[in-house]
């Protein structure tokens, strides 16, 4: 027997019967479809906490206070601020890193007559680098700037659209807060990460936010970079014992913490996807149903033409002939099932990443797995059914009504 | 498997039946289908098998067509033993030296006509456009090429039979094999069906076994079986066997 006939004659064993064969691949359309789906959701978010993750800056560390804290008798303990100092120990005392102070506030902008409200940022050159921001037009600031604690800024992209729109913010002024500052550069554009809008920021030198903006001398934050990849924890482990012994000893418990973002990112990146497998394995599982509602219909249609096996037979089926045939009909049906379910799930997996608010990417892969799994449970439930038509006796066969 | 000589210089005969028995069940309940069954048909006979019913025909027929295997005796097929072939070898006999017809036609529904008799050329592997040049000379040949592409729902008891011939003829069997064909006709419809075996018997040589329970069917062929009981008590021309 020719394989193109073979194939023929289960193409239509399927066409006759058009509406149950599409109700048998139904559970297959769906299993394939969810499993490429969640993958796909999954991967997505995954991808999504990297880019976050990796738009911040790579090799970030954040150096922060610890958090206010009850001590005993219900004390509440406050960690104190860092201070410039600090910064500049670190940058001098360990090696291959980027050490940038980071002051925060939110202050109103005025320019014309727009009012916005934006995060002012308050650091020197390197935060640039280490925040992966690239200038857009202008400049950044001058040393000699930095030293008096100028009234310049540096603004994002965002703030340059609100703020001024389509005339040229450089070398004008921009109210900040009280204090009037002297535009002289622009960021590109770096969009947001885990819903904040990097772009929305005006930054300034360190002093200028300190004393003429917030009236004090703190360091909120310190903002780190290794400027070698896989070099975070060791830097991490020498900051720690640095900022132990300038700030009170070794002998109780730290009131700061450094967070290595590399760390950070790999722990979400684990924790989605096992959430990912997760999924997938629940929508593997109605694959697995489906398969069963092939089997189940396999076995209907071969007792429903059991007459028909019987002639088959009797003119000259092999064993094999039979089996081949309901076989590649079961096969057939549920690759077609799986064809449908790799457009259910693209198509679903379109929704969901744009309801999501996530990158939709595809991936071969895992299409590729959805739908030859597909085929392996059309083998698998279909052995069964065929295996029982191809050893039917011809003579019962026949009789058979 | 060896292959069964068929060629027109052969001596052996098409069927030699030895001591057939065919016993269904055990003990209280066995049946003896076939008792003891010894019999020849040389090539070119057109043999008609009687008896009442239950006396083992069918189970005959089914042995002699390969469908079937004995529970003893030997069965030679064109000279070779085939009692001891299996499942697959019988399927390959069927397939290139048999032919079936039924009582009930046995035409795969939903199917049309041409390609029910394409069917056994799928098995053997010829080509498409060779199968449907052959299939529809089958047709032809019982005069029904006109319906070739009904399905077997829109055809008559006649017509539907006159398919199924086609079907057994079309891969050139050595030997055609009809159970009650002309049981579910009318008398108008056996009379066609019956000179078309006839002419089949009388143009090319084929050797044909038909079952049949009724005399006036039994009386075109120039050879009767007669079964009782499972065993052959009566064997010659059918105004001998005949009462
Ligand atoms: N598969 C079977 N199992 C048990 N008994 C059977 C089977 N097939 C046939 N028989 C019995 O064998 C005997 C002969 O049957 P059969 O050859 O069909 O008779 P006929 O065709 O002459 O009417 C009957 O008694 C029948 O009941
Ligand atoms: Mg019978």
């Amino acid at each position: 027997m020719r394989l193109a006939d073979t194939f023929q004659m289960a193409f239509l064993a399927i066409a006759r019967n058009k509406i149950r064969s599409f109700l048998t691949a139904l559970g297959i359309i769906i299993g394939v479809g969810s499993v490429i789906a969640m993958v796909h959701v999954g991967q997505a978010a995954t991808q999504s906490v990297t880019e976050n993750i990796s738009s911040m800056g790579s090799n970030l560390l954040i150096v922060s206070p610890a958090r206010a804290r009850r001590g005993p008798g219900g004390v509440r303990i406050t960690s104190p601020p860092f201070t410039i100092d600090d910064v500049e120990t670190l940058e001098h005392e360990i090696r291959g890193i980027l050490v940038a102070p980071e002051i925060n506030t939110n202050q109103s902008l005025v320019y014309a007559n727009v009012n916005h409200n934006a995060s002012i940022l308050g650091t020197t050159n390197d935060y640039f680098e280490i925040r992966n921001y690239q200038l857009d037009r202008g400049r950044y600031f001058e040393p000699e700037e930095i030293e008096r604690s100028a009234t310049v800024c540096i603004i994002g992209s965002t703030v340059n659209d609100t703020m001024f729109g389509r005339s040229d913010p450089l070398g004008n002024n921009l109210r900040v807060g009280r204090t009037s500052c002297e535009v002289v550069g622009i960021l590109q554009a770096k969009g947001a990460s885990f819903g904040r809008d990097l772009d929305d920021v005006v930054v300034m030198p360190t002093g200028t936010v300190q004393s003429r903006i917030l009236g004090n001398m703190d360091v909120r934050s310190i903002q780190i970079s290794a400027l070698q990849d896989g070099t975070t924890a060791r830097i991490k482990a020498e900051i720690e014992e640095l900022l132990r012994d300038r700030r009170g000893g070794s002998g109780r418990e730290d009131d700061f913490f450094v967070r290595d973002m590399q760390e950070v990112a790999d722990t979400l990146e684990g924790t989605t996807r096992t959430l990912t497998m997760l999924l997938g394995a629940i929508a593997a599982i109605s694959l697995l149903v489906g398969g069963i509602g092939i089997m189940n219909i396999m076995l209907v249609s071969v007792t429903e033409r059991t007459r028909e096996i019987g002639i088959r037979i009797a003119i000259g089926a092999q064993v094999k002939d039979v089996m081949i045939q309901f076989l590649v009909e079961a096969v057939a049906l549920s690759c077609l099932g799986g064809l449908l379910g790799v457009g259910v799930g693209i198509a679903g997996t379109h929704f969901a990443t744009q309801a999501m608010d996530l990158p939709f990417v595809l991936s071969m892969d895992t299409i590729l797995i959805g739908f030859g799994f597909s085929a392996f449970v059309g083998v698998v439930f279909g052995f069964f059914p065929a295996r029982k038509a191809a050893n039917l006796n011809p003579i019962e066969a026949l009789r058979h009504e | 498997m060896i292959e069964p000589d068929t060629s027109p210089e052969s001596t052996e005969p098409i069927i030699e039946m030895r001591k057939i028995r065919k016993i269904y069940g055990s003990g209280n309940t066995e049946v003896r289908a076939l008792d003891g069954v010894d019999f020849r048909i040389e090539p070119g006979q057109f043999v008609s098998v009687m008896g009442p019913s239950g006396s083992g025909k069918s189970t005959c027929m089914n042995i002699v067509g390969c469908l079937d295997t004995p529970s003893s005796g030997a069965y030679l097929f064109c000279g070779l033993d085939v009692a001891r072939y299996d499942k697959n070898q019988l399927a390959l006999l069927r397939r290139n030296y048999l032919g079936f017809v039924f009582q009930s036609f046995n035409l795969i529904a939903r199917t049309t006509a041409l390609e029910n008799v394409e069917l056994p050329l799928i098995y053997k592997g010829v080509k498409p456009a060779e199968r449907r040049l052959r299939a529809m000379k089958a047709l032809a040949s019982v005069g029904i090429a006109d319906r070739a592409d009904h399905a077997p729902s829109e055809l008559s008891g006649g017509q539907q039979q006159r398919v199924a011939i086609a079907r057994a003829l079309v891969s050139e069997p050595t030997l055609l094999l009809a159970d009650e064909p002309t049981g579910n006709l009318d008398t108008e419809t056996t009379a066609d069906v019956l000179h078309l075996l006839q002419q089949l018997n009388h143009e090319h040589d084929l050797t044909i076994v038909m079952v049949t329970h009724e005399p006036e069917v039994a009386v075109h062929t120039r050879r009767v079986l007669y079964f009782v009981d499972g065993k052959l008590v009566d064997d010659g021309p059918p105004s001998e066997v005949i009462p």
